[in-house]
């Protein structure tokens, strides 16, 4: 793991960590991560602190998971309100505050799909939602699965006879979108390494140039893409199963 | 520093516990049991709780109260069903149950706030000193409404309950105390009225629950309720007879059966024996294992589901589960254990006594809080999805189910008229699609400047604590206000109930206090009177006419202080009736009528 990637190297770490550079009680400059140095009190994260810096992470997307992990539990060790009962009441909300804000952080980043998403939303600038929609080139195959889980409903209702043959088409047609599922999974996994790739240059090895930019949002698109029809697909998937159980 | 004690409050019995050193200990009564039962009984003479109340369970039915646990945080309507299992009467009253006693009504949160006061009297009484502090253990499955209900329990017992912890994390933490566990383990935590399943990760000090799940309305009651409705049909069938009119005659049938399923776990076949009102005689009825377990098998697999959708919302298969720990009195039943094992595929643990670990865990939390232990951390998570109604009647999640507490989410919300001052939320708990397919826990409106359709920006921040419990304040983004947000339970006590409750309750503590040691002393009597009786036809032929003629004269002086209102000397006659029967009593223990005494010590026997 790396831990110099390309930050945006503040002077003081501190002061992208933490909600103020002075301590909420003390008033003196804050220099160590969570606590004043001086009255040893709990700091406020910032609420503008992304989910990678609030867990020590450079932007990337393939993530050591065991790494994730103890950090979590550490920071959990540092924040939890269980640490902060005999302290005052401002300690306590902090406790509070930090501990919620990791939580989300450590849940978000653990799942590739979240963190891939919580990425494209830090890159996107301003929240652009990600839509569900489905993947154009399983236009036709969608269109008649649709039609099929219809005809199933109908046939449940009425035409026992038909059931039979519709489940064994649905069946097959589940395999086919859950194959195309781990496809994507797949192919979502090859667009993390290359996302890292293009993101882990050392700031001083190569100023960012504008193609590396272009590749960067080449790689953003399909990876919103991909999630999309993922959604899609698994909307679809769960409708299935539902219907056929 | 201040001491911190850990109490079990559950539906059939209720513990307290406290950290000793390094050892969580259950503090016990006089007669040695770590149990009290959660039953309070109001008597003419005043309130009872725990084993004294439980002797008027069948000669008070009306007047004494169980298992109210059942009804934490609900309305009538939740607990139709059962409603006519229960002798006691049931009202509601502003989406909350009231339980009416004679011209008096209480709700479950201040009858849970009698058996809490018993609990507290008994650790003061063997701690020597005040206690005002507490955790206090829940089922992980209970709603924000049930958890808000218990805090309000410990309010009005006058308890800062400075945890509401889920019993099965607080199992797992007295479980790793003593085994030093890591891996992954479930536990499965079948009680008295709820079961729970929960799956925790251990590593290096810290408890992680992964997922959660259960049934809040599953337990030992729903059992015993199946033998019930078996005994009740036949003596229908057999006698002409209807019971359910006759409500000691119910209480009686209900204790019975619970005997009768209790000694099942141990034996194959028992026999129930009830005697009849109006000369109907005795019904007696032999049932074996094999019949309970056909009564209950659909109940207990109820509990399959959950746990595995537990495993699955942990993303585990149940090979990967290193260790299934169980929780509870019901899981003593063979089936239970047998279904538990075929599911986990492996032996459940049951070192820890069942009855026990939950209060013993609680101390350990506890002790977490008051600075003591500092090398465990437990990290709990939410069991149900929380989420506001929006448009259509559909439920928008906030935080989702399994997410580790303390938990946050922020929503934004706007005006859609021109001039509009308010904006009506909903906030739901549950798993549904619809707002009204899932528990509605509060409304609120939220104040809003009057301006363009659009143009006022309220960030509402939803906020779950440690304890699994709902906060929310909004802040105007425009003028960056905050402002304070008076959110209506649904199915919950006003802030000034709970007050007004927590003042009638130290009223009636200070009036109370001379009654309760009366109450206890004469109960006491009776039990040793009882007890005296039976070691006399046991073993009076073994001691001379002079010793009988010492116990009886002992225990009539006993009989004279009971008829009186000084507990003081009923206890001093007590004291002498102890001594005059101590030495039938080692005889009674050195002969062969041990095996018959099933080495009780002697004012055990009644």
């Amino acid at each position: 793991m790396t831990t110099d990637g390309m930050q945006k190297a503040p002077t003081k770490r501190s002061e992208l960590q933490m909600a103020r550079s002075m301590c909420w009680h003390c008033q003196s400059e804050i220099t160590g991560e969570y606590f004043c140095e001086q009255c040893v009190k709990v700091q406020p994260l910032s609420k503008e602190m992304d989910y990678f810096t609030c867990l020590g992470l450079p932007r990337l997307l393939n993530i050591d998971l065991a790494a994730l992990e103890a950090k979590f539990y550490d920071l959990s060790r540092a924040f939890h309100p269980d640490f902060y009962q005999r302290k005052t009441a401002s300690e306590q909300d902090i406790s509070l505050g930090n501990s919620a804000m990791l939580n989300t952080a450590y849940r978000t980043l653990k799942d590739p799909v979240l963190r891939a998403e919580y990425l494209l939303r830090l890159e996107a600038g301003s929240a652009k939602d990600i839509r569900t929609s489905p993947p154009a080139d399983l236009f036709e195959e969608i269109l008649t699965l649709q039609e099929d889980l219809e005809a199933f409903r109908a046939a449940s209702d009425q035409a026992p006879a038909a059931v039979a043959s519709l489940r064994t088409k649905l069946a097959a047609d589940r395999e086919l979108l859950e194959q195309r599922q781990r496809d994507m999974e797949a192919r979502l996994l090859e667009l993390f390494s290359r996302w890292d790739a293009l993101h882990d240059r050392r700031p001083q090895a190569a100023p960012a140039t504008p193609h590396s930019q272009q590749d960067k949002e080449a790689v953003l698109k399909e990876m919103r893409e991909l999630l999309s029809n993922r959604t899609y697909l698994r909307n679809i998937v769960n409708d299935l199963i539902a219907t056929t159980a | 520093m201040t001491r911190i004690v850990g109490i079990d409050l559950g539906t059939t019995n209720s513990l307290i516990a406290y950290m000793d050193g390094q050892t969580p200990r259950v503090i016990t009564g006089r007669a040695g049991r770590g149990m009290v039962p959660s039953v309070v009984a109001m008597t003419d003479n005043g309130l009872i709780v725990g084993d004294a109340a439980k002797e008027h369970l069948v000669r008070n039915p009306e007047r004494t109260i169980y298992s109210v646990k059942r009804f934490m945080g609900k309305n009538l309507e939740d607990v139709a069903e059962e409603l006519r299992y229960f002798p006691y009467s049931l009202k509601e009253q502003g989406g909350v149950i009231r339980i009416q006693v004679g011209d008096k009504t209480y709700s479950p949160p201040q009858i849970s706030a009698m058996i809490l006061k018993e609990l507290k009297r008994r650790a003061e009484e063997h701690l020597g000193e005040d206690i005002t502090k507490a955790v206090i253990t829940v089922p992980a499955y209970f709603n924000d409404s049930q958890r808000q209900a218990t805090k309000d329990a410990g309010l009005i017992a006058g308890l800062d309950v400075l945890r509401i912890l889920n019993e099965p994390t607080a199992a797992s933490l007295a479980y790793g105390l003593q085994e030093k566990t890591q891996g992954t383990i479930a536990v499965y935590d079948l009680g008295g009225g709820t079961f729970d399943i929960s799956i925790l990760k251990l590593k290096d000090g810290i408890f992680e629950v992964l997922a959660t799940n259960g049934n809040t309305h599953l337990g030992g009651d729903d059992f015993d309720r199946t033998v019930v409705d078996l005994l009740l049909g036949e003596i229908r069938g057999q006698h002409g007879l209807t019971l359910e009119p006759y409500p000691d005659q119910m209480q009686a049938l209900r204790l019975e059966a619970e005997r009768a399923k209790i000694r099942l776990s141990d034996e194959h076949k028992t026999t129930v024996v009830i005697e009849l009102p109006e000369g109907h005689g005795t019904f007696r009825r032999e049932i074996t294992r094999d019949q309970l377990e056909a009564l209950t098998m659909g109940l207990v697999d109820q509990t399959l589901g959950p746990c595995r959708q537990a495993l699955k919302d942990a993303g585990l298969q149940p090979a990967q589960i290193d260790e299934v720990v169980l929780v509870g009195g019901s899981t003593r039943m063979p089936l239970v254990r047998r279904r538990v094992q075929e599911l986990f595929g492996k032996v459940p643990h049951s070192e820890l006594n069942p009855d026990e670990v939950v209060a013993l865990g609680a101390a350990v939390q506890a002790d977490i809080l008051s600075g003591g232990t500092q090398d465990m951390l437990l990290l709990d998570v939410t069991p149900l999805s929380l989420g506001i109604e929006t448009m259509g009647g559909v439920v928008s999640p906030l935080i989702r189910r399994n997410t580790t507490i303390p938990a946050s989410a922020k929503e934004m919300f706007t005006t859609y008229v021109d001039g509009q001052t308010s904006v009506d939320i909903h906030i739901l708990q549950g798993e549904r699609e619809l707002a009204r397919d899932n528990r509605s826990l509060a409304r609120f409106q939220l104040k809003v400047p009057p301006l363009p359709a659009g143009v006022p920006r309220i960030e509402v921040m939803f906020l779950i604590d440690a304890n699994g419990i709902l906060h929310v304040t909004a802040k105007d983004v425009r003028t960056g206000q905050t402002q304070s947000i008076e959110v209506k339970p649904s199915y919950g006590l006003s802030d000034d109930e709970v007050e007004r409750m927590i003042g009638e309750s130290f009223a009636f503590a200070a009036e109370d206090l001379k009654a309760r040691q009366l109450i206890e002393a004469r109960t006491e009597a009776e039990a040793i009177r009882k007890a005296t009786e039976k070691a006399l036809r046991l073993g009076g032929h073994l001691i001379d006419a002079e010793e009988t003629a010492a116990i009886q004269t002992a225990l009539e002086a006993l009989d004279t202080a009971r008829a009186g209102d000084d507990h003081r000397g009923i206890r001093a006659r007590i004291a002498d009736v102890e001594k005059t029967t101590h030495h039938l009593a080692e005889i009674l223990m050195d002969t062969s009528l041990q095996e018959a005494l099933q080495n009780k010590k002697f004012s055990e026997l009644t």
